[in-house]
């Protein structure tokens, strides 16, 4: 009897601790999933635009204010909106940069230099199955502004979800949850298990249902929005890419290339119709969406590696993208003329309640000189300030602003050690190869590929001096566009873009240490650039030129000059027209 | 006798030991085991495209495989509408398919994947018939279907996660129709019943089929959508019966077919003709002798309540009749003459046939 107790006894307490083990499980997973939101739930924002537009969610990626949220949440809310955070205080904030497209945008929360922050994650390693959180304000329903949690599990990766109307609000490579995605929920943050920012929250397959969650929600994976994350800081309107080609699959499978523009660099290169498209950007093409969903992730302009097959030979290209829209395109219009269907995207558009913090004051006073408008642009106040930062660093160099004189630049040719001489002024450009003479007289005729072969070497002198002299104001265009992979590799550099006369330059800087890599000039549209690229530096007098030129055209070198002696003479008939310019 | 329960109870003992920490261990491999399971899974669907496009029905569905050589299970539904559909795998190959067999009654249909000549024999993934399992409310599952379209090419189908949260019959409607399925279903909470989801699979977290998700339902009486699925216990055979080219349609199941049903005859009372959606369960004549006569119920009498169970038509009440057992009391108020009426019978033994 006794010994039966106890066995009795040893089966409860065995019993026990089963339960026990059972519940320490369950209370890990909450304990985890409590700590992970009380993490990264201060980073979490309620948007409200001005008047009673609606509003929608946010997350804030730096400390300076630099948030993350949709383009269609601040699409009408004008160039200030109200954002609240869990710490129940409602902040202004100002919008920086849209992708009309990809329906991003950047807006900044103005007041403190301390804000919380969500860590970015890398969605390319998202797998289906993950544990994934959707916070934002859903139903605009947090009048504490304490964001909603929906808890799911991602149910697809690498998703295409066509365009909602003239290409605008696609969203491609994509990250699909069943996380409840409500209204009010766009441009609020995905967070994978850790807590890390792995996409933006922006629409949902909703159909018979109504506009409520339906089991399909989707975010822009964040690793897309870190290729445009530069692009939208910049202040400008940016815009998506297209290859200047069509791909299809044909009947044995293979995407092939359907139609191609002859102005594409693609066609330059050599990529022609039915040609099999091996691989883009690093990734193997399997599929047309797949092509599709690898071009939506990249910004206009990038330069990406393509590897395709041409009967029977595979050939590996780099190819700078087309913008997939023209800029009129993208400039917001102020109003639609009546008839005119209104695009009806397929995604969350708080409607009801009406936004509480949306009293149409204006701008605020104090943040009022933090937005500038510009064609083109969202907010060219933040242009401005990232143009400034690396036009600063160029003084590094020495003070250039003095020797807007001629310049005369000798050395030798790497290769063959033949005479170099580049002569750069405002009356006329002339260059020496060895015993090759090139003269281009500035009376206005438009540059033309001199030498032959450069790409266009005597414009690209002329511009590079314009730009060490004169730096934005030589220009009629001047702009900062974002940051890129350097031909189609490394190193990441922020670009800058100048316009003259129909030409176009673009300069590269480090995007770590700043440091001036080099620049493109291009003739004229659809034609390979001279590009130009720096190694080393030498000190000449006070100022500092690099040590060797590298010209290329079409990838290709054309030559390579060891600078050895530079003549920089001082500038007066500029400054003179300059003067007369202001006046 | 001691001896027997001690070893009765270490071997209970240590059984609870070896679950417990089993069970300290789950949490890491749940989440690696829901990965495995639905990387396991999700080989196995197929994307439908047939006929539609118009009017708002869907050209789309789901479906999975159940043999090697390509047979795949899905819903039958106007998707299948065509002489040949389009069946894109996990992998990307596209295939032409036909329709092996039907069954309207439990909405499902067989499909077989047509080879040409040139094709070498197939040697696909497949879920196993023979291994299905059950669930009950509580199960956490997991919901595979190329739900909105979302999935193309060789992109997998889409997977919701959720619990069943009751297994029952479902009060349901599509359009005006009454849903076909008159067996028990797994209501699940999540959202798996999409446009182009019926057909997909409903699995256990370890990835065990459970059953095919329905088409789109709503609940007759609160009007909004459920979630649910046919248990493969129910449709394992005639799948099975399809493949083989057994299968039988069977005629539109009459409960009154059952022998071992009762219903109102049995106890002496006919019914009005049940003509309408809701024809009112109004009394037509009393058998002489009968127990219904020995009781009192005459023509005309309306019977509104079946041992406290509402009876709103003919339909439910002949029902209701079917939950009856030998030795049961079956009582029926009635309404005759503005006046409600109880009577008792005792439900009399049934001759075993």
């Amino acid at each position: 009897m006794n010994r039966q107790l106890i066995f009795g006894l040893i089966a409860i307490i065995a019993w026990a601790s089963f339960s026990q083990a059972a519940d320490d499980v369950v209370i890990n997973a909450q304990k985890r999933r409590i700590q992970v939101i009380k993490k990264v739930a201060p980073s979490v924002v309620a948007v409200f635009g001005r008047g009673n537009l609606g509003g929608g969610s946010g997350v804030i990626i730096s400390p300076e204010g630099y948030a993350l949220t949709n383009f269609h949440v601040i699409a009408s809310s004008g160039a200030f909106m109200k954002c609240g955070l869990n710490d129940g205080v409602l902040y202004d904030a100002v919008i920086v940069g849209i992708d009309p497209t990809g329906d991003v945008a950047i807006i900044k929360l103005l007041g403190r230099d301390d804000f919380p922050v969500a860590k970015l994650g890398d969605s390319d390693q998202v797998k289906v199955g993950d544990w994934a959180y959707a916070m934002g304000n859903p139903f605009l329903l947090a009048t504490d502004f304490q964001p909603t949690v929906t808890y799911g599990i991602v149910s697809g990766v690498h998703r295409y979800q066509p365009p909602a109307g003239n290409n605008f609000l696609e969203y491609t490579d994509c990250i699909q949850v069943d996380s409840s995605i409500n209204p009010g929920n766009s441009g609020g943050p995905l967070f994978n298990d850790d807590g890390d920012l792995i996409g933006i929250n922006g629409r949902g397959s909703f159909e018979k249902r109504g506009r409520v969650n339906s089991g399909a929600g989707y975010a822009i994976s964040i690793n897309q929005i870190q290729y445009f994350m530069d692009h939208l800081l910049s202040g400008r309107i940016v815009d998506h890419a297209t290859l200047g080609a069509t791909v299809a699959t044909d009947n044995e499978g293979r995407v092939v290339v359907g139609g191609i523009l002859e102005q594409a660099e693609a066609f330059r290169r050599g990529l022609r119709v039915d040609d099999e498209i091996v691989s883009f950007a690093g990734r193997t093409i399997r599929s047309t969406n797949q092509f599709k969903n690898i071009l939506g992730i990249y910004p206009k302009g990038w330069k990406l590696p393509l590897v395709y097959r041409h009967e029977e030979e595979r050939h590996e290209i780099f190819v700078r993208l087309r913008g997939l829209h023209r800029q009129s395109e993208l400039t917001p219009k102020p109003r639609r003329r009546r008839g005119q269907p209104q695009p009806k995207p397929d995604q969350p558009k708080p409607q009801n309640p009406t936004n509480p913090h949306g009293a149409d004051t204006g701008p605020p006073e104090k943040f009022k000189h933090m937005h500038v408008k510009k064609t083109g642009f969202a907010n060219y106040y933040f242009n401005k300030l990232k143009q400034d930062k690396l036009l600063g660093g160029l003084t590094k160099l020495g003070d250039f602003s003095k020797v807007s004189g001629t310049w005369k630049l000798t050395g030798k040719r790497t290769a063959d050690k033949a005479p170099v001489e580049l002569t750069i002024s405002s009356k006329g450009l002339g260059a020496r190869l060895g015993e090759d003479y090139f003269v281009h007289a500035m009376n206005g005729e438009p540059f033309a590929d001199e030498p032959a072969g450069s790409g266009g070497l005597l414009a690209a002198m002329h511009h590079w001096k314009l730009f060490m002299t004169q730096e934005a104001d030589a220009f009629t265009e001047f702009y900062y566009l974002g940051s890129e992979p350097l031909d189609g590799q490394s190193p990441h550099v922020d670009v800058l873009i100048s316009e003259l006369t129909g030409n176009e330059t673009r300069w590269y800087f480090h995007h770590k240490t700043g440091e001036f890599l080099g620049f493109d000039t291009q003739l004229i549209d659809d034609v390979d650039e001279c590009e130009i690229r720096f190694k080393g530096l030498k000190a000449f007098d006070s100022r500092q030129l690099p040590a060797q030129l590298i010209i290329r055209n079409g990838g290709q070198v054309f030559a390579a000059v060891d600078l050895e002696a530079a003549s920089l003479a001082a500038g007066t008939v500029k400054k003179k027209e300059a003067e007369k310019k202001a006046e | 006798m001691s001896l027997n329960n001690k070893l009765v109870n270490s071997q209970l003992a240590r059984n609870f030991l070896l679950l417990a920490s089993i069970l300290l261990f789950s949490q890491n491999a749940q989440a690696q085991s829901t990965s495995a399971a639905i990387s396991n899974v999700q080989p196995r669907l197929v994307k439908i495209f047939g006929a539609g496009g118009v009017r708002g029905l869907h050209a789309y569905s789901t479906g999975f495989l159940v043999s090697s050589e390509g047979h795949i299970a899905t819903v039958w539904s106007h998707v299948l509408d065509a002489d040949e559909v389009s069946v894109v795998l996990n992998d990307g190959r596209r295939f032409m398919a036909s329709v092996l067999g039907a069954e309207p009654q439990l909405d499902l249909a067989v499909l077989k994947i047509r080879l040409s000549e040139d094709d070498s024999e197939l040697d696909l993934p497949h879920f196993n018939l023979k291994q299905v399992g059950t669930a009950s409310a509580g199960t956490r599952i997991l919901g595979f279907s190329n739900m909105f379209n979302v999935a193309a090419g060789d992109e997998p189908v889409s997977v919701l996660h959720g619990v069943v949260m009751a297994k029952t019959k479902l009060d349901a409607r599509r359009g005006s129709f009454e849903v076909p399925f008159e067996g028990a279903v797994y209501i699940v909470d999540a959202i798996t019943n999409n446009s182009g989801a019926a057909g997909g699979a409903l699995t256990d977290r370890s990835g065990k089929l459970l059953g095919m998700i329905g088409k789109e339902l709503r609940n007759s009486k609160s009007n909004t959508w459920v979630n649910y699925a046919v248990p493969m216990t129910d449709l394992g055979e005639p799948i099975e019966q399809m493949i083989s080219g057994n299968f039988e349609n069977k005629p539109r199941r009459d409960p009154a077919d059952n022998p071992n049903r009762y219903r109102v005859t049995d106890f002496g009372i006919v019914m009005v003709p049940d003509v309408i959606f809701r024809t009112p369960a109004y009394v037509d004549s009393i058998a002489p002798n009968s127990a219904a006569s020995k009781v009192g119920l005459r023509p005309d009498d309306l019977v509104l309540f079946v041992n406290d169970e509402l009876i709103q038509s003919v339909r439910v009440l002949s029902e209701q009749m079917g939950y009856l057992e030998s030795g049961d009391v079956l009582r029926l108020v009635v309404r005759r003459n503005d006046q409600l009426v109880t009577v008792e019978m005792l439900v009399p033994k049934k001759e075993q046939k």
